[in-house]
């Protein structure tokens, strides 16, 4: 019977190489063939591309003032998008207040996920104990509307970009815990962890190996999902006068200064609207596309 | 006889919970010599799988409360610090579990995987690993072993996964497999071919083998020995061939009537009536004396205690001694 399972002695080593691909191999491969993520992939590469290169893509000064060129329509005196309120170029303004709107959707993520996804791991992994302990308390904060608990803290804190980027860190982090902690407990009692106990593995190995290969990706899905969250209350903040400071060029501020305008020029008071809504969008599709191409089950 | 692999002497494992008290392993003596296979032969909630986890000192310790003596290769196993498992764990003894499926961790590769059981316990680079990870693979004849090696699991059939656990088990050369059921989540084919690789290896390897199943079958084809547990307790124990040709305990017999061989199609199965008791609240005699035909007021009043009618061989029944005095 056992002679059934001799098995060709010459198998396919020399053409090992083709088909191989690593992890993030066949991830990009999966990815190539999802036009809506290429195509929103390049929107957010370029974004962040002119954000970074604002000062070389910037026609005007954005804080150059002029009295007479204010709210001027599209293309006057060579102001592609027009002017503001202020007289100020609106297009170079858009291109430097990405670079705000950016810093302070990604960072406050960043921050998050780092402290939230190690307390949830934590809490997921420790005993009943320390689980209450970090999980209610991140309860409390997530009981709040995340809006309104930004708006207070940072309206507590004052003003300011920084004080803006801890606040929505506050704000994403018992999320981004609460799924760590959720990712944590269900790859805890799976069998693959007791059966890496039974090679030997000590807790650390576990943590380090087991648990955080198998959370890292939901965490990572999850914080890129959050950056469009995060542009859109830093631009919520600033609108509220609680994030950067005028005259920062800033997509929230710039639209909250334009609103008054809205009656004399509406397509450009709209545009700062418009560039939110692009980042927004991109980054959320992006995210999606990414999170079904990383999923190696599918 | 040179001295026991394992030796295990009245073992008792029970769960405490805030409500309620199960008694999961109650008495159980065992013992493996090297190179031999003994299959722990039950139903569900018998207590042979918690016996297997309890060798390895794999249950919560905040819930399990083990007692009894354990002895593998000399160590005494429950009174190992966590340096002292670690190297048991995977060095001397080693497990196969059941679901091939989730046994292996979905996010690395199976490569990934026994080199990092293999580095853990015996260091070296990770190319000399890998060699011996390819060399794993070959042993357990996975095809094209060294592009398998590169696959994440679910990548690979149940029959493969299992054999790449099988492999993962064996990677630093283990004393002792335990094995709970690892054919039980195979089909039929695969089933077969996976026991009988793993008594081919068994046997190459020269490792004592505790196998676990609920697979009189499974259990007729790869063992040497069969314990027969019920409740928590051992209740019959001897050599594969007496067992099957010759079973003493009433318990043992309704297993057997309760296969499917051969009958014709419109007979029913002599299924064993009633359902297992209660582990929280065993009865105080005989666990199975409220299922049994043959019972008596004897089997009422305490768990019988082990008879040997035969050399290697011990029943818990009181019919037994009685049943063949030629042999007592």
């Amino acid at each position: 019977m056992s002679n059934a399972m001799t098995l060709p002695q010459h198998p396919a080593k020399e053409q090992a190489a083709p088909k191989q691909r690593g992890y993030w191999g066949s991830v990009l491969y999966r990815l190539r063939y999802d036009p809506v993520t290429v195509f929103f992939g390049c929107v957010v590469l370029a974004i962040i591309l002119a954000a970074i290169f604002a000062p070389v893509l910037a026609p005007f000064d954005p804080y150059k003032e002029s009295i007479i060129g204010r709210l001027k329509p599209m293309g006057w005196k060579g102001h592609l998008l027009g002017t503001d309120e202020l007289g100020r170029d609106l297009l170079s303004r858009l291109l430097y207040g990405g670079q705000v709107s950016l810093l302070m959707g990604v960072v406050p993520v960043a921050i998050a996920t780092v402290i939230g996804g190690t307390l949830g791991v934590i809490g997921g992994f420790g005993g009943r104990r320390v689980n209450t302990a970090i999980m209610r308390t991140m309860d409390v904060f997530y009981a709040f509307p995340s809006v309104l608990l930004a708006v207070a803290i940072s309206g507590a804190m004052g003003g300011g970009a920084a004080n803006g980027m801890i606040a929505l860190s506050m704000v994403f982090t018992p999320a981004m815990c609460r799924v760590a902690e959720t990712a944590t407990a269900q790859v805890k009692n799976l069998d693959f962890v007791e059966a890496a106990r039974a090679t030997g593995a000590g807790t650390l190995t576990i943590l380090r190996y087991h648990i955080l290969g198998n959370v890292l990706g939901p965490v990572f899905i999850y914080a890129s999902s959050l950056v469009s969250v995060g542009i859109l209350l830093a631009s919520g903040l600033s609108f509220l006068g609680l994030g950067v400071k005028p005259p920062t060029a800033d997509w929230g501020l710039m639209l909250s200064t334009l609103r008054q305008s809205i009656y004399i020029n509406p397509a450009i008071c709209a545009l700062p609207g418009v560039a939110i809504l692009i980042a927004s969008v991109s980054f959320n599709l992006l995210s999606d596309g990414i999170r079904s191409a990383m999923d190696v089950r599918l | 006889m040179s001295s026991p692999l394992v030796e295990v002497q009245d073992l008792n494992v029970r769960f405490v919970t805030r409500e309620s008290t199960a008694h999961a392993v109650n008495g159980v003596t065992f013992s493996v010599q090297p190179g031999e296979v003994l299959c722990i032969l039950g139903e569900s909630g018998s207590g042979k799988s918690v016996t297997l986890r309890a060798l390895m000192r794999l249950l919560p310790a905040n819930k399990a409360r083990i007692s009894g003596s354990i002895k593998v290769d000399g160590q005494d196993v429950l009174a190992l610090d966590a340096a002292g498992l670690s190297r048991l764990r995977g060095g001397l003894v080693s497990m196969i579990f059941q679901e091939p499926m989730t046994a292996l961790d979905p996010v690395y590769t199976i490569g990934d995987q026994i080199v990092e059981t293999i580095r853990r316990h015996k260091g070296g680079t990770k190319a000399a690993a890998r060699a011996r990870a390819l060399e794993l693979l070959e042993l357990v004849k996975i095809p094209s072993a060294a592009q398998r090696l590169d696959n994440y699991p679910h990548e690979l059939s149940g029959g493969l996964r299992q054999r790449a656990m099988i492999a993962m088990a064996l990677s630093c050369g283990p004393r002792l497999l335990l094995a709970d059921e690892p054919t039980t989540a195979l089909d039929a084919t695969v089933q077969i071919q996976v026991l009988i690789l793993l008594r081919k290896l068994q046997a190459d390897l020269g490792m004592g083998t505790i196998f676990v199943t609920h697979d009189l079958g499974v259990a007729s084809e790869i063992a040497d020995r069969i314990a027969v547990m019920y409740a928590g307790r051992i209740i019959e124990e001897g050599p594969v061939a007496d067992i099957l040709a010759n079973p003493l305990h009433p318990y043992t017999r309704g297993l057997m009537a309760s296969t499917v061989h051969g009958q014709s199609r419109d007979r029913d199965i002599d299924a064993i009536p009633g359902s297992p008791p209660d582990l929280r609240q065993l009865p105080p005699g005989c666990a199975f004396a409220p299922r049994c035909a043959q019972a008596s007021g004897d089997c009422l009043t305490a768990p019988p205690e082990p008879r040997y009618p035969a050399p290697g061989r011990m029943a818990r029944c009181v019919q037994v001694s009685a049943k063949t005095p030629e042999f007592a």
